[in-house]
C-alpha cells in the first residue's frame, strides 16, 4: 500500500471514529462514578438533531453546538433524576432513554430530513477529541476531584463515610456523559455526514458502550480502541473494492466479539476486575443505609 | 419552599395496591404527556389521541393487527420474567429472537418444497433451541467467569443481527430474489396458519397464550418456579434452602431465550414467511418495557403487551393521518417506561415532600 | 490543664428498644493507654460514636482538655485532634496508599508535602508504607497501618482504636503495640476498645469496664487480675442449674475434628482446628463475644460456607464437611441461622410458602416437581398451632410477623422435621421474654427426645439455662468443652477474654 493511500486511510479512520471517541469518553466518566447509562444512542441522536435544526434555523454554528450540549444535559439530567433521586433501575432507565431519544429525535427532525447545510471542518473536532481524552485522564489521575470520582465509583459507602457527596459526584459524571454524547451526535450531523437522517447514528452508541469496556475504563485506551474498531469497519467497507470475498459481516462483528473477550478476561480474574471496573457500577446508593 | 428531593419513608410491607396502580398511573401520565406534546405540535389533542389510541383498533382488522403485534411482545416478556425475577438482566432478547428465527427459519428453508404437518412444529422447536442456545451464552459466561450479563447479552444482540444479515445476503439468499436481501419463502407447511380469513392474526397467538399459561403454572405450582422466586427474593435464603444457584441461572436464561426464539420464529413464519434483514422492529427491547409495565406478572404482561402494541399501531396511524414520523411510537414507549420507573418506588416507599428552609 | 484529657460526665443514650449508655462517667488520663472493656451490647461502640461525632448523646457532657466537646461529625472531631481507627477499614481497594491518604484527610496537601510528612511518620513510628501500592495487595496489618498513618497526618491528641487486633497476626499485634507505646511516650493518649483480656493486661495502663450500658469500674490495671476483669465484665451470679443430664446417651452423634477454614479476607475470621463432639440428647452451647468466628462456624456446620474446609465432620459415620445444606437436611440435620428475614425465611413469601424452604426427608410437599399446596398449608398450620405463632393465618407474609413470632415459626418448622441434630444460632436474639421462654422450653423438650442440639449464642444466661456442656470460641478457635454444672462465671469470662483456664 503506498504512503498516500495509507495517509488517506488514516484520515478516514480519524474522521469516522471521532463520534465514538466523544461518546465513549463521556460514558467512561459516567461509569467511573459507578453509574451505567445505556442511553448513549438516544442522547447522540437528540444531540445530532438539535444541533442540525438550530443551525438551519439560526445559521449560527456556535448556537447549534450550545443547544446540542444543552439537550444532552437535559436528557442526562432526566436520567440522573430518575436514577439518583428516585433510585430507579439503571438498566431499564437507560434503555428507556435510548428508545425515547430515537423517537424524540425523529419527531424534532421530521421537516429537516435532507436539508442541505454547509459542513464544518472535521479536523478541529478530531483534535478536540484528543484534547478531551487527555483532559479527562489528567482529571482522574492528577486532581483531587478526579480522585474523589474514582473513589465514589469504587465504594460509594466508604466515600459517604468520608464525607463526600456521592449524589453530587454522580450527577456531574452523568451530565458530562450526556454532553459528550450530544457532542458526538452534533459532530455527525454538522461535520461528518453532514445532514440529518432518522436514526443516523446507526448503532454507534452501542459500540461506544462496548468501547468503554474494551478500554477497561482507562481514557487513553479509548483512543486506541476507537481506532481499532474504526479501522476494522473501514477495512470491511473496502473489502469488495479490493476483491476480497470474505463476508463483511464478520468484520463488523469484531468489535462486539473483542469486547466480550475482554469482559471474560477481566471478570474471570476477580482481582483484575477490581482494578478495572468501578466496583459500585449499577448498584444504587441508599443514603443512610 | 418545597424541595424537589422527595423524602422516602420505607413502608413496612410492599404495598400490593400500589403494585397494581403504578402501571395504571404510568399509562395515564403518558397519555397526558402525549396530549401535551401533540398540542405543542399544533394538533387538537383529542383528535391526536383518538388517531393514536382509538382509531387503530376500531375495526376488526385493527384488532387483529393489535394481536399480531402483541403476540411476540407478550411471549418474549413472559420469558424475560424468568430472568428479571431472578435479578438477571437479560437485555439480549432481540438477539435471542433473531437466532430463534435463524434456527427455525433454517429448518423451514430446508424443507421448503416438502409438505407435512411435522414441519411447523419442528421449526418451532428449532426456534426454541436457537433462542435457548443464544441465551445460554451469557449464562455460562456468568457462571464460569462471573461476567456481567448486561454487557454480554447486549453484545450478542449485534452479533446475532450480523449473522442473520450474512445468511440472508449470502448462503441462504433466494436464488430468484435478484439482489433483494431475502431468502426464499418457506413452504406452506412451514407457515403459521392464519386463524381467520382476511386477518393476519395467526397461530402464534395460541403459542403465546400457551407460553403465558406455562409461565404462570411454573411460577405458582412448581418447585422450579419456587426456587426461581426464592433465588430472586433472597439469594442467601436460596443457599440456605440448598438450591443450586448455577442451575437456576441456566434455567432462567434457557426459558428466556427459548420463548424469545419461538417469538422470533413466529414473526418470520407468520405473516411474512421468509427470512430477511429487519425481522423485528425492536421487539426484543420493547418486550423489556412490556415486562416492566406488566410487573413481571403473566396477566399484567398480557395487558401491557396490548398497550405497547397499540403504541406501534398508533404510530403508524399518526404517520398516515398526521404526518408525524412513526418513531413517535418510541416516544410513547419511552415515556411509559420513564413514568413507570419513576413511580415504582411508591410500592416500597411513601413519599413525603419536606419543606426546605 | 490537669492531667485528665477527657472527663466524661453522665453520658446517656437510648435507642428505641434499649438504653445503650446509662450515666457513663469516668476520666481518661493524659499519656496513657486506657482500655474500654466489655462484651457486645455493653455500650462501647455507642459511647465511642458519641465521642467521634457520629451520634448525639441524650444527656451528659464531655470535657476534652477542659473544654466542652461538641462535635457534629467525624471531620469536626478530627479537627479537634481526636482520631479514630475503625474495626472495619474504610479504604478503597483499587486505589493506591497515597490516594487513600489524600482522600482521608480534610485539608489540601500537595503531593510532595504529603510524601514528606508520610516519610516522617513512617520513620518515627516504624510504620513503613509504600505509597504506590494498591490497597488490595496489602495484608490486614498493612491496611491498618495506612489507617493509622491517615489519622496521624492530622496530628491527633487522642486516638481511639476499635477492636484493632481482630484481624492481625500475632507479629502484627506486637508491632502495633510498639507503635502505640511510642505514640503515648511522645504525649498522645489512646482509648483502646476491646474484649480481649490479654491485651488489656499487656498493653493498657488503666481500664474502664462497661456492662449493660453502665460503668462497673474504672481503675488502674495494677489493681486488677485477669479473673477480676473477667468477673466484672460478665458480672453474673449463676442461677441454679436446672439442666437434666439423665437422658443423655453415650452415643456420639456429631464429631468435629480439626476443622479449619481460611478466608484470606479481613472481614472474615479464620477458623482454626475446631474440635468438639455432641452426644445424643445433649445440648452443646458455644459461647463467645461476637466477631470471633461464630457466623463462620455456623456456615460451616450448615453447609452454606464450606469452600476450602479441612479436617473432618463425622455424622452417621460419614464425613459431611463438604455436603451442601440440602444433603445435610436429607440426613435429618436441621438448622436455624441467626437472621430470620432474608435467611431462614423469605419476607415476601407467605408462611405456607416458607415451609418449603426447608424440606426434610420423606416430606409430602412436592410430587414430581409439582407443589402440593394443601400439604404445605397443613404443615404451616401445624407449626402455628403447636408453637403458638401469633399471626392472622398461613397466608400472612413472613415480613408481617413480629421478630419473636417469626423465630417461633422458623424453629417450629425445623423441630417438626424431627431432626436428629439441630444447629441453632442466637435463638432468642431480639425476642420478647414470652417467646424466649417458649423457645428454650421446646429446645429442652427436643433434647429429651434424643435430638442433639448445638446452640451458638452470646447470651450466657441462655446458654447456662439450657446447655449440658459449653465451650467458648475466641479468635476462630474453640476451647475445650466443660459441663455447665462444673464451670464458674469467671472461668467462662476468662475463656471469652482469650485466656485459658487449665
Amino acid at each position: 500500500m503506498s504512503f498516500d493511500v495509507l495517509i488517506g486511510v488514516i484520515q478516514i479512520i480519524l474522521v469516522a471514529t471521532t463520534p465514538l471517541v466523544f461518546a465513549a469518553i463521556g460514558e467512561l466518566v459516567t461509569e467511573k462514578t459507578g453509574v451505567l447509562n445505556l442511553g448513549v444512542e438516544g442522547m447522540m441522536l437528540v444531540g445530532a438533531v438539535t444541533a442540525f435544526v438550530t443551525l438551519v434555523i439560526t445559521g449560527s454554528y456556535t448556537l447549534a453546538f450550545l443547544v446540542s450540549l444543552l439537550s444532552g444535559a437535559l436528557m442526562s439530567g432526566l436520567f440522573a433524576y430518575l436514577v439518583l433521586i428516585l433510585m430507579s433501575n439503571q438498566v431499564a432507565t437507560g434503555l428507556a432513554l435510548t428508545i425515547f431519544g430515537i423517537g424524540l429525535s425523529s419527531m424534532i427532525g421530521k421537516n429537516y430530513i435532507g436539508t442541505p447545510i454547509q459542513g464544518l471542518n472535521p479536523y478541529f473536532f478530531v483534535a478536540l477529541s484528543f484534547i478531551i481524552v487527555f483532559l479527562v485522564s489528567y482529571f482522574f489521575y492528577k486532581t483531587k476531584l478526579g480522585l474523589i470520582f474514582r473513589a465514589v465509583g469504587e465504594s460509594h459507602n466508604s466515600s459517604h463515610a468520608l464525607g463526600y457527596s456521592v449524589i453530587k459526584v454522580r450527577l456531574m459524571g452523568i451530565i458530562f456523559g450526556g454532553c459528550m454524547c450530544a457532542l458526538a451526535g452534533s459532530y455527525m450531523s454538522i461535520c461528518y455526514a453532514p445532514m440529518w437522517q432518522e436514526n443516523m447514528t446507526a448503532g454507534r452508541g452501542w459500540i461506544a458502550l462496548a468501547l468503554v469496556v474494551f478500554a477497561t475504563w482507562k481514557p487513553g485506551r479509548i483512543l486506541v480502541g476507537a481506532y481499532i474498531f474504526g479501522g476494522v469497519s473501514i477495512l470491511q467497507m473496502n473489502l469488495q473494492a479490493w476483491g476480497v470475498n470474505f463476508p463483511g459481516q464478520f468484520f463488523n462483528m469484531a468489535p462486539y466479539l473483542a469486547t466480550m473477550i475482554v469482559l471474560i478476561i477481566i471478570s474471570s480474574n476477580r482481582l483484575r476486575i477490581k482494578l478495572s471496573a468501578p466496583a459500585s457500577l449499577t448498584i444504587p446508593f441508599f443514603k443512610g443505609r | 419552599m418545597i424541595s424537589f428531593i422527595p423524602e422516602l419513608e420505607a413502608r413496612g410491607n410492599p404495598s400490593t395496591t400500589m403494585n397494581f396502580l403504578v402501571p395504571v398511573i404510568a399509562v395515564t401520565l403518558t397519555i397526558l404527556t402525549g396530549s401535551v406534546i401533540f398540542a405543542m405540535m399544533g394538533f387538537d389533542p383529542l383528535y391526536a389521541l383518538h388517531t393514536f389510541f382509538i382509531s387503530p383498533i376500531s375495526t376488526s382488522y385493527g384488532i387483529s393487527e393489535l394481536l399480531v403485534k402483541a403476540t411476540p411482545l407478550a411471549l418474549i416478556a413472559v420469558g424475560l420474567a424468568f430472568c428479571f425475577k431472578n435479578n438477571l438482566y437479560n437485555i439480549g432478547a432481540e438477539g435471542q429472537l433473531t437466532m430463534g428465527a435463524v434456527f427455525g427459519g433454517g429448518i423451514g428453508l430446508l424443507f421448503y418444497d416438502t409438505s407435512g404437518f411435522w414441519i411447523l412444529p419442528l421449526m418451532i422447536i428449532g426456534g426454541a433451541v436457537g433462542g435457548a442456545l443464544w441465551g445460554l451464552i451469557p449464562a455460562v459466561l456468568k457462571v464460569r467467569f462471573n461476567t456481567n450479563e448486561i454487557l454480554t447479552s447486549l453484545m450478542l444482540v449485534y452479533i446475532a443481527i450480523l449473522i442473520l444479515d450474512y445468511l440472508v445476503v449470502g448462503p441462504w439468499k433466494d436464488p430468484q430474489g435478484y439482489s433483494f436481501p431475502k431468502t426464499r419463502k418457506f413452504g406452506d407447511s412451514g407457515r403459521m396458519p392464519l386463524l381467520f380469513s382476511g386477518l393476519r392474526v395467526h397461530f402464534g397467538i395460541i403459542i403465546t397464550l400457551i407460553g403465558v399459561f406455562a409461565s404462570w403454572f411454573i411460577f405458582s405450582k412448581t418447585m422450579l418456579g419456587y426456587q426461581l422466586k426464592v433465588s430472586g427474593y433472597s439469594p442467601i435464603a436460596s443457599r440456605y434452602a440448598g438450591f443450586n444457584q448455577n442451575y437456576l441461572i441456566y434455567t432462567a436464561f434457557i426459558f428466556s431465550g427459548a420463548f424469545a426464539g419461538i417469538a422470533g420464529l413466529g414473526e418470520v413464519s407468520g405473516p411474512i414467511g421468509l427470512l430477511y434483514r429487519d425481522i423485528s422492529p425492536n421487539y426484543g427491547f420493547t418486550a423489556i418495557i412490556v415486562a416492566f409495565l406488566g410487573r413481571l406478572h403473566p396477566i399484567g404482561i398480557i395487558f401491557a403487551s396490548l398497550v405497547i402494541a397499540l403504541t406501534y399501531l398508533g404510530a403508524e396511524d399518526a404517520q398516515l393521518f398526521m404526518q408525524i414520523p412513526a418513531a413517535v411510537g418510541f416516544v410513547f414507549q419511552g415515556l411509559v417506561l420513564f413514568y413507570l420507573l419513576g413511580t415504582e418506588l411508591l410500592v416500597n416507599f411513601k413519599i413525603v415532600f419536606r419543606k426546605n428552609l | 490543664m490537669d492531667n485528665l484529657i477527657l472527663k466524661i460526665d453522665n453520658i446517656s443514650k437510648s435507642f428505641p428498644r434499649v438504653k445503650a449508655n446509662k450515666n457513663v462517667t469516668f476520666n481518661i488520663k493524659r499519656n496513657t493507654v486506657h482500655a474500654l472493656l466489655g462484651e457486645n451490647g455493653a455500650g462501647k461502640s455507642t459511647f465511642v460514636k458519641i465521642l467521634y461525632g457520629l451520634l448525639k448523646p441524650d444527656e451528659g457532657k464531655i470535657l476534652f482538655n477542659d473544654n466542652l466537646l461538641n462535635v457534629q461529625s467525624p471531620s469536626e472531631a478530627r479537627q479537634k485532634k481526636i482520631g479514630m481507627v475503625f474495626q472495619h477499614f474504610s479504604l478503597f481497594d483499587s486505589l493506591t496508599v497515597r490516594e487513600n491518604l489524600i482522600l482521608g484527610i480534610d485539608t489540601n496537601m500537595s503531593f510532595s508535602n504529603l510524601q514528606k510528612k508520610v516519610n516522617e511518620i513512617s520513620d518515627k513510628y516504624q510504620l513503613p508504607l509504600d505509597l504506590d501500592a494498591p490497597i488490595n495487595t496489602l495484608s490486614a496489618g498493612q491496611k491498618q497501618r495506612v489507617e493509622i498513618v491517615r489519622i496521624l497526618l492530622q496530628d491527633p491528641e487522642l486516638l481511639i482504636m476499635d477492636e484493632p487486633t481482630s484481624v492481625l497476626t500475632p507479629q502484627e499485634v506486637e508491632s502495633l503495640f510498639k507503635t502505640l507505646n511510642t505514640l503515648v511516650k511522645e504525649g498522645r493518649t489512646i482509648l483502646y476498645i476491646t474484649h480481649k483480656l490479654e491485651e488489656v493486661i499487656n498493653l493498657c495502663d488503666e481500664v474502664t469496664i462497661l456492662r449493660d450500658g453502665s460503668v462497673i469500674e474504672s481503675s488502674k490495671l495494677e489493681n486488677e487480675t485477669a479473673e477480676s476483669l473477667a468477673t466484672k465484665m460478665l458480672g453474673k451470679k449463676l442461677s441454679e442449674i436446672k439442666t437434666d443430664y439423665s437422658h443423655i446417651s453415650n452415643q456420639i452423634n456429631l464429631k468435629a475434628e480439626n476443622l479449619s477454614l481460611n478466608f484470606n479476607d479481613p472481614f472474615f475470621t479464620d477458623l482454626k482446628n475446631i474440635s468438639f463432639s455432641v452426644k445424643e440428647g445433649e445440648i452443646f452451647g458455644i459461647a463467645g463475644v461476637a466477631g470471633n468466628g461464630q457466623s463462620e462456624l455456623m456456615s460451616l456446620l450448615t453447609g452454606e460456607g464450606i469452600r476450602g474446609v479441612t479436617g473432618s465432620l463425622i455424622y452417621n459415620s460419614v464425613d459431611i464437611k463438604n455436603f451442601n445444606p440440602k444433603k445435610r437436611r436429607d440426613m435429618s440435620i436441621a438448622f436455624v441461622p441467626e437472621n430470620r428475614l432474608g435467611h431462614s425465611a423469605v419476607p415476601e413469601l407467605t408462611l405456607s410458602e416458607n415451609i418449603l424452604i426447608s424440606q426434610f426427608p420423606n416430606n409430602n410437599f412436592t410430587n414430581n416437581g409439582i407443589i402440593n399446596h394443601s400439604n404445605i398449608d397443613t404443615q404451616a398450620k401445624k407449626v402455628i398451632d403447636q408453637f403458638n405463632v401469633v399471626t392472622p393465618g398461613i397466608d400472612a407474609k413472613a415480613s408481617s410477623l413480629s421478630g419473636g413470632n417469626l423465630q417461633k415459626f422458623v424453629i417450629g418448622r425445623e423441630i417438626l422435621t424431627k431432626p436428629k441434630l439441630l444447629i441453632i444460632s442466637h435463638p432468642t436474639w431480639g425476642i420478647d421474654a414470652g417467646a424466649e421462654h417458649a423457645i428454650r422450653k421446646s429446645l429442652i423438650e427436643l433434647a429429651k427426645n434424643g435430638t442433639s442440639i448445638i446452640v451458638i449464642s452470646q447470651d450466657l444466661d441462655e446458654l447456662f439455662e439450657i446447655s449440658h456442656s459449653i465451650s467458648v470460641i475466641f479468635n476462630g478457635q474453640l476451647s475445650k468443652s466443660y459441663e455447665t454444672k462444673n464451670i464458674s462465671v469467671s472461668e467462662i469470662g476468662l475463656l471469652m477474654g482469650g485466656k485459658s483456664i487449665d
